[in-house]
């Protein structure tokens, strides 16, 4: 019986925020009216090129002299991102730095003498020369995809150079070599990394998608769920304004004097956020889909997302009800930090764009979980490559659900 | 008759201030009780803490046996109660309303269906039923409000001043329809500040001031307190001084208590008729304008002024 009331509770609220005018227009049109607006900034209508995110001009000056910078020249250049980059090859740092200065080229990647060596020969803990990523800032998206394609290359380099220590220090410890062949054995492990790497599944974008067809990246599966994911954190700031707007009206007194368990009450007002917030994801992706013909990726993988990311956006909501004092407070601090979540979380540019500091602090938003996977999915990510997105997300609904419910309750908004 | 309700030494505290202070009364089953007071008595407070909603600081009281502290949940099902303010949603019709509530007191299906049904008759609202309650009167609401404590036919009836605002044709409304469900068996706790509205629904009334229950008994249990004594309220001019006519009035033959507030002195005597001639003299001596004379015969109110020395408005 209480489980029946638990969910009439939540369905109330649902159906109540779906009759608000002024909530409907933040939930649905504004964040549809958004994408569409920079989707036409970024030509994603009007088949421009200039600033949209097929071949992204970008240089690459190649001092390294090893297999690494050849191999970071060979997936650049290669045929399976010809449509998405438009690279060349040049031998002045200064120069490319210049052209990206002049607005001529998105990004420079200037691969310095002696990377290659470092990476094989440097071990474990040692010095590895830096590769330099000369960024264009007036254009984040382009600088983004191209950021994302060397770290996935970077990642790599990393995971082979970690793997290659792991085994000289197996084959050294259980006497297979002596010290005077590890380094020869180690170079080579190295090499045939890179040789991995540069045929790699991990940044091939067109390997990877559910039909196995190529996965064109398109801007607005980049816009689309930033807008999606700022305008849900208003929702869940709706929803948690409405407990605080129940217990005023005295609406919520009466759900308790019902024969009603109070945790069922609160339940259910949560249950309630949460359900409003999965609506307007579902609503906002399906709409995307249809209006822009836009893919969001594996269904059942973007179905789990949603409710993750619903779950996780609605325990600020209940947060945020459970701290603040009134229905006010919350409208004025939910709108506050749902812009903060946005930067934070990469609704509004590329993180990469942002130092190390701030994405780490912007962990602690779902925006920048949620952003993450839809972007992986839409790229042709399956299920597994959103898992630690899909745990994160419930983690932070989880912990923020148990403490917005304890602190809800010592407040004496359920019983004084 | 047997007890309905049985209320022994509650006290709410928040802070160092008590809400509610040492009360204790009874309610017998098939009768109306009107907590009488002002504003910030401890009527409400009493209400929440009778129905479940508020935790007592000391003390208990049980509804039919179950403790409102123990037993919640059955004490849950015995009680309805209607709320001072208009706990509705507006944005939901009259009719999802009423469904919404008859779910949360555990009607379903046909049952719930034939009782929005018959509420809405009795209320008057079957043919606005589907129109939201934003768009309703303040009369209307109220009465929405009331039908919505009735759903699941109570036991026992909390009404927390259900006529606070609205216009006198929809008080008289509420009021009979006060009576009417006492007379169909319904046990109601009734609280207002209007003496009138107390005087006319109750059985027995309990007058609460600052938390205190400092009277209970009938009408004329309480009455007879005060003897047979009238109340004479004198309304005087906005510039004139009230503290200083009632220090010169309490002076005159027959003035037993001069009590004064804003612009106007409540004075109780054995017989009003007769101090009326001095009492105007003595205004005019003094050079204080009285606008009106009201003549008061024994009734609730003076029973709050003589226990209290203040008017129950104040």
């Amino acid at each position: 019986m209480n489980l029946r009331k638990f969910f009439l509770i939540a369905f109330k609220d649902l159906r109540l925020i779906f009759r608000d005018p002024a909530g409907l227009v933040f939930m649905l049109l504004a964040p549809f009216a958004l994408t569409l607006g920079m989707g036409a900034l970024t030509g994603r209508f009007s088949g421009t090129t200039q600033l949209g995110i097929s071949q992204i001009p970008l240089a690459i000056v190649n001092q390294d002299g090893g297999e690494l910078g050849k191999a970071l020249e060979d997936i650049f250049t290669s045929k399976e991102l010809s449509d998405l980059v438009a690279a060349q090859i040049l031998t002045d740092p200064t120069g490319a730095r210049a052209l990206v200065d002049q607005d001529k080229l998105a990004a420079a990647i200037i691969v310095p003498e002696g990377f290659s060596q470092s990476i094989f020969t440097t071990e474990s803990g040692g010095n590895i020369v830096a590769v330099e990523f000369y960024q264009n800032p007036t254009r984040p998206t382009s600088t983004g995809i191209a950021r994302s394609i060397l770290d996935s290359f970077l990642n790599q380099v990393k995971i082979g150079r970690v793997s290659g220590t792991l085994i000289i220090q197996q084959l050294l410890a259980s006497g297979a070599i002596n010290p005077q062949q590890a380094a020869s054995i180690g170079a080579e492990v190295g090499r045939e990394v890179v040789g991995n790497a540069s045929g790699s599944a991990s940044i091939k974008l067109n390997s990877t998608t559910v039909e196995g067809s190529g996965a064109k990246f398109d801007i607005l599966a980049y816009l689309a769920p930033g807008m999606a994911m700022l305008f849900l954190m208003y929702t869940v700031s709706f929803g948690g304004r409405s407990l605080l707007v129940e217990s005023r009206a005295g609406t919520l007194a009466r759900m308790l004097i019902s024969p009603t368990n109070p945790g069922f009450v609160l339940g259910g007002k949560g249950f309630g956020i949460f359900l409003t917030a999965a609506a307007q994801l579902i609503i906002l992706i399906g709409g995307t889909s249809l209006l822009f013909r836009l893919s969001w990726g594996d269904g059942r993988a973007v179905m789990m997302l949603i409710l993750a990311a619903a779950f996780g956006a609605s325990g600020w909501g209940i947060l945020m009800a459970a701290v603040l004092k009134t229905p006010g407070q919350v409208a004025i601090t939910g709108s506050a930090i749902a812009l903060l979540f946005g930067i934070l979380g990469g609704s509004f540019f590329d993180l990469s764009m942002l130092p190390e500091w701030v994405r780490k602090v912007g962990m602690i938003t779902p925006n920048s979980w949620a952003n993450e996977g839809f972007r992986i999915l839409s790229m042709g990510g399956q299920l597994s490559a959103i898992k630690t997105n899909l745990i994160a997300l419930l983690v932070m609904g989880a912990l923020l659900y148990a403490l917005g419910t304890i602190l809800i309750s010592r407040r004496g908004l359920v019983r004084k | 008759m047997g007890t309905m309700l049985e209320v022994r030494n509650l006290v709410k505290k928040y802070g160092e201030k008590l809400a509610v202070d040492d009360i204790s009364f009874d309610i017998r089953e098939g009768e109306i009780f009107s907590l009488l007071g002002p504003n910030g008595a401890g009527k409400t407070t009493t209400i929440s803490i009778l129905s479940t909603l508020f935790s007592p600081s000391a003390g208990d009281a049980s509804i039919l046996g179950y403790s409102v502290t123990k037993n919640p949940m059955e004490v849950k099902r015995l009680i309805g109660v209607v709320p001072q303010e208009i706990a509705l949603y507006d944005d939901m019709t009259a009719l999802e309303n009423l469904n919404f509530w008859g779910e949360m007191y555990g009607l379903s299906g046909g049952t719930l269906k034939a009782r929005v049904k018959e509420l809405l008759e009795q209320i008057g609202l079957a043919d606005r039923a589907k129109e939201r309650i934003k768009t309703y009167s303040g009369g209307m609401k109220r009465r929405v409000n009331i039908a919505v404590g009735l759903m699941h036919k109570p036991r026992l009836l909390f009404m927390d001043e259900p006529t606070v605002g609205i216009d006198p044709q929809s008080r008289r409304a509420i009021l009979d329809s006060v009576k009417a469900l006492n007379k169909e068996g319904m046990t109601i706790l009734y609280t207002t500040h209007y003496m009138e509205e107390a005087q006319e629904l109750s059985d027995r009334v309990g007058i609460i001031d600052h938390g205190k229950l400092i009277a209970l008994g009938t009408q004329s249990e309480l009455t007879a307190q005060v003897g047979e004594m009238d109340t004479l309220i004198l309304h005087l001019g906005e510039n004139e001084d009230p503290e200083h006519l009632a220090q010169a009035l309490k002076t005159l033959n027959g003035v037993l208590q001069a009590n004064p507030s804003d612009h106007t002195i409540a004075l109780v005597t054995p017989s009003a008729e007769e101090l009326l001639a001095p009492v105007v003299s003595r205004a005019n001596e003094l050079g204080i304008k009285i606008h009106s004379i009201d003549m008061r015969e024994p009734n609730l109110e003076a029973v709050f002024l003589h226990l209290t020395g203040r008017a129950l408005r104040d």
